[in-house]
């Protein structure tokens, strides 16, 4: 037995993997089928699945409707498209914010004498220990109307003299862009970290050799070279925000409905697990359509690991 | 060229984004001193120690001095409770992950077999695929899988199957694996077979090749690797929040619970003992590292 | 005991390419070694020499033929249970044990005792004169140094036959050559069978008793160095091993061991010895040494002499070197300097008319392949 095992290395091989493919098989790839199949069925009256097949639940996302109120046949409900747009732009948004806020950030950290260098970066990853969710619980004693924030201004307001009314910040879309740009900002700053400590210095140097000042150096050399952290960043940090809902939840309250908090919606408080998998396929669909696009263009770097 | 110059705008958006990072948690820190029970604004500290004295909301004295707050939080059963299964789970999972993931990093580095294309692919979709999403999926299977078991076997009462440590435990190696994987491959990548090859030839069979030579070279990639699985589980939210059950509740899905009710600096009080923990941890596996590297 | 250390009978190793197709690394390689030699395998990169050596150590397992270890067929015997120790290309030292965990770990995994270990360990290290370095760790050490450590760590089982891997090949110049000399010594001192595999055709020259020449998997020519440059047995060895000129042309006439072959260019016959397998009528190639080309004013013999003119010169010391044009054919010429002149005329001169004069001793037919 251990000779034949000995002798026949893939064996070897499919033994050392066997284990992580019943988990990624069982738990990821046999999940996504089953959700697959449910988004074409029907909830039942108790809450539970009528295995059917039919793509109601996805012409409903999509805001087809045969319950119209002027009494056509069918006629667009913009509810879930605003709620897929708003996600969408959300992510957009803060995937934007977060990398113009975390590439000055890498830059000077990979530019730190290297003594200091791995001090800055582990003043990046303390705040990711606090959990998640305390995380945005921070955010709401900041932004709240008898928050930090306000305090803050109603002081400063005090000194100078001036009236002050404290500002409704919380539960407002603001607030959830400030609380997603909070939660993945560690996630931008190390991978670009990674890919701009990789540029041999004499680069800069050749650079500036050529006649390149320092910001043509920068658009011309390092920005290029520092892309496939960008791009890792940006998979790190869109991704999550497409799917997250409690940030939207806790910090947008009613105003801010996001595709992660339609989905909850489903499984939970409205019981329509069909819809809700329909739903959740929909929201996979649109981050690996992007995801696709986004890295043939720049290329898929390592430096998604390196984080 | 000095190789270290910086202009001036990277030093200032520098020291603000590290500001930005770094105040919710100084204040949500501070808070956890709060002499006021409301905590919506700071109420000062709470100076004098002594029995417990209230004044309308506002802690006036109490045994533990400033630090009443970390004491209700040891009082607290439910958050002892959670803490609890926040560890159980997040040890149980990390020790799995990092001995399936290390076994995978090494076929996939150094053997060569029939899924191997397949396998690697499937370690990058929990990266490429929104949580929620995997949270709902592996909800969707329990639910459907326990619903045909209880039904098929007329399961009733305590002996039902449902959501609770055993499904998150389960949901956390799933998540955990791939990024032990690709940790430990990164590792292996820096490391040809010669190392293993000298060792065997020196008369080391399989089996002490492994713990002599191998497993020394990559122990930097698998601590890192435990570390990030142990960081993920215990951060973890989303994933948990669809597969746990009554009685399995985590800090987490805990703490969640509260922010939608009424919130005390106890929570403040958890968070940082929570940072202090994390970063201790966090400490001793880079000793640990720098003296294997 | 076997009268070989190591035999390869008939060997073939084949690996799949990711296409899905086969490549031969090594096509049917027989090979005898023997007791005691220094043995080299000598080819450029993907000829099958490393792949022949790792059979040898373990690390891969013939697809065809056997390999024998002092007359043992290993069949797919484990590297560890091998009477062999292989020095690698890269040292392969464990970065994570010391100079003296190295070099006993081999010790180690036979069972041997503490102290029986420390005593041989010490002995290795002196045998390499990397006494004293016992609780450095390897990235502390010089790629020279290192190299040594790997040479004990190889040598401490007492082998009967060692096995190198390119050892030299990530050292410099200066310090390869002393190596070359140093493990030549080694060897003779421990009187065991080294085999060495190198694409250095100096360094296999300078310490072997035999080289094996090998290319695309399959060995060329076996032999001491001497007949490996002197009697090359095919128009590869002759080009692979030193500087040959060569012309083409067909076999006239054969007798013992001469053969006359007419050279179209030349419009004229040449004479010279005749490799083994040429018969009359082949096309072979004619291989001459430029060192063994002599160069005068007047012909020197009424055949094998031949009229050109200077193209080229290069003075390098202790040669001159020429490109001699004949008839189209461009003959290298070198020409020692056994006379010290300042003179300009003790020097040939480009445009310079010269007769080329091939004694028939230094001439190879070889066939053309």
């Amino acid at each position: 037995m251990l000779k034949r095992l000995r002798e026949n290395k893939s064996s070897q091989g499919t033994l050392l993997i066997s284990p992580t493919l019943v988990f990624m098989v069982g738990l990821l790839i046999i999940p996504l089928i089953l959700t697959l199949i449910i988004s074409f069925g029907k909830r039942s009256p108790d809450g539970n699945v009528i295995y059917t097949f039919g793509l109601h639940n996805y012409i409903r996302i999509l805001g087809i409707s045969t319950d119209c109120p002027g009494g056509q046949a069918v006629c667009f409900d913009p509810l879930y498209a605003n709620i897929l747009w708003r996600s969408l732009s959300l992510a957009f948004n803060s995937t934007v914010l977060v990398i113009s806020l975390a590439y000055p950030l890498a830059y000077f950290i990979a530019r730190a004498h290297p003594i200091k260098r791995n001090t800055f970066l582990f003043m990046v990853l303390v705040p990711l220990w606090t959990n998640f969710v305390i995380r945005v619980y921070a955010w709401m004693m900041l932004l709240r109307t008898q928050g930090v924030i306000n305090s803050v201004l109603g002081w400063l307001a005090g000194l100078v003299g001036l009236p002050f009314t404290p500002l409704e910040m919380l539960y407002t879309p603001g607030a959830v862009l400030v609380g997603m740009v909070y939660e993945f900002l560690p996630f931008m700053i190390l991978p670009i970290f990674t890919s701009l400590e990789k540029i041999d210095n004499s680069l800069y140097e050749a650079a500036a050799d050529l006649g390149a000042n320092p910001i043509r150096t920068f658009f011309r050399v390092t920005l290029p070279l520092s892309m496939p952290g960008v791009v890792a960043g940006t998979i790190l940090v869109f991704i999550p925000v497409m799917g997250t809902f409690i940030v939207s939840d806790l910090l947008g309250g009613k105003q801010v409905i996001l595709i992660g908090n339609l989905i909850q919606r489903q499984f939970l408080d409205a019981r329509d697990p069909t819809f809700g998998s329909a739903a959740s396929l929909i929201l996979m669909a649109m981050t690996l359509i992007v995801t696709f696009f986004y890295t043939r263009k720049f290329g898929f770097g390592e430096e998604i690991v390196a984080a | 060229m000095n190789p270290y110059r910086r202009s001036l705008f990277i030093k200032i958006a520098t020291v603000l984004v590290y500001a930005f990072l770094y105040t919710p948690i100084l204040v949500l820190i501070v808070f956890a001193f709060n002499s006021s029970r409301t905590n919506v604004l700071f109420g000062g500290f709470i100076t004098q120690f002594g029995p417990l004295i209230m004044d309308g909301s506002t802690v006036v004295q109490s045994p533990c001095g400033p630090f009443h707050w970390f004491c209700e939080l040891g009082k607290n059963a439910e958050v002892m409770n959670a803490t609890k299964n926040t560890l159980t789970i997040a040890i149980i999972s990390t020790l799995s992950s990092v001995v399936i993931g290390t076994m995978a990093a090494l076929a996939l580095q150094r053997y060569n077999f029939k899924l191997k294309a397949f396998s690697q692919l499937s370690l990058y979709i929990p990266i490429v695929i929104p949580e929620i999403v995997m949270g709902i999926g592996i909800l969707v299977l329990f639910s459907q899988v326990f619903t045909f078991l209880n039904g098929a076997f007329n399961l009733a009462g305590d002996s039902r199957l449902t959501l609770g440590l055993p499904t998150v435990i389960v949901s956390h190696i799933a998540f955990s694996v791939p990024f032990v994987t690709l940790v430990v491959q990164a590792r292996l990548q820096g490391f040809d077979k010669s190392y293993e090859e000298a060792a065997m030839d020196l008369g080391a069979n399989e089996l002490t090749t492994f713990w002599r030579v191998t497993f020394p070279m990559i122990l930097p990639g698998v601590l890192s690797g435990g570390l990030l699985a142990f960081t993920l589980s215990l951060d973890d939210f989303v994933i948990t929040f669809f597969t746990t059950g009554p009685g399995s509740t985590t800090l987490p899905i805990y703490v969640y619970g509260l922010l939608r009710r009424i919130i005390t600096p106890q929570v403040n009080a958890l968070s940082a003992v929570w940072v202090l923990v994390i970063f201790s941890i966090v400490l001793l596996i880079q000793r640990l590292q720098s003296r294997t590297a | 005991m076997s009268e070989f250390a190591v035999e390869l009978r008939d060997v073939v190793k084949r690996f799949p390419t990711p296409e899905g197709g086969e490549v031969f690394a090594v096509n049917h390689v027989t090979m005898q070694i023997k007791n005691g030699e220094f043995f080299s395998m000598l080819g450029s990169s993907g000829c099958g020499k490393t792949t022949s050596l790792r059979m040898v150590a373990g690390f891969e397992w013939p697809t065809e033929g056997e390999v024998y270890i002092e007359g043992v067929p290993q069949g797919h015997t484990p590297p560890f249970k091998r009477p062999v120790n292989t020095v690698f290309q890269n040292y392969a030292l464990f970065q994570h044990m010391t100079v003296y965990q190295n070099v006993a770990f081999g010790l180690e995994m036979e069972g041997a005792g503490k102290q029986e270990i420390a005593r041989r360990v010490g002995h290795a290290l002196e045998m390499v004169q990397m006494t004293g370095m016992e609780r450095r760790y390897p990235r502390q050490m010089s790629g020279g140094q290192q190299q040594r450590i790997a040479l004990a760590r190889a040598i401490v089982k007492t082998p009967n036959v060692l096995l190198l891997d390119e050892p030299l090949g990530a050292l410099d110049l200066k310090l390869r050559k002393e190596m070359q000399l140093e493990l030549k010594a080694l060897q003779q001192k421990l009187g065991i069978t080294f085999v060495y595999v190198t694409h250095d055709q100096e360094e296999a020259l300078t310490m072997s008793d035999r080289i094996a020449v090998m290319s695309q998997g399959k060995v060329m020519q076996m032999g001491t160095p001497v007949e490996i440059y002197e009697r090359p047995n095919c128009k590869f060895v002759a080009d692979f091993i030193g500087t040959s000129n060569f012309m083409e042309g067909r076999v006239k006439s054969l007798e013992s061991g001469r053969a006359s072959v007419f050279v179209p260019p030349l419009n004229a016959e040449v004479t010279g010895f005749a490799a083994e397998n040429v018969s009359v009528g082949d096309e072979v190639a004619i291989s001459i040494r430029p060192e063994k080309i002599r160069l005068a004013d007047k012909p020197a013999l009424t055949q094998n002499c031949f009229e050109g003119t200077v193209v080229n010169t290069s003075y390098i010391g202790s040669d001159t070197r020429l490109h001699v044009d004949l008839n189209g054919m461009t003959m290298k010429v070198w020409e020692q300097n056994k006379i010290s002149s300042l003179d300009p005329a003790a020097y040939y001169t480009v445009g310079q008319k010269v007769w080329l004069t091939l004694f028939p001793e230094n001439t190879l037919v070889l066939p053309k392949e």
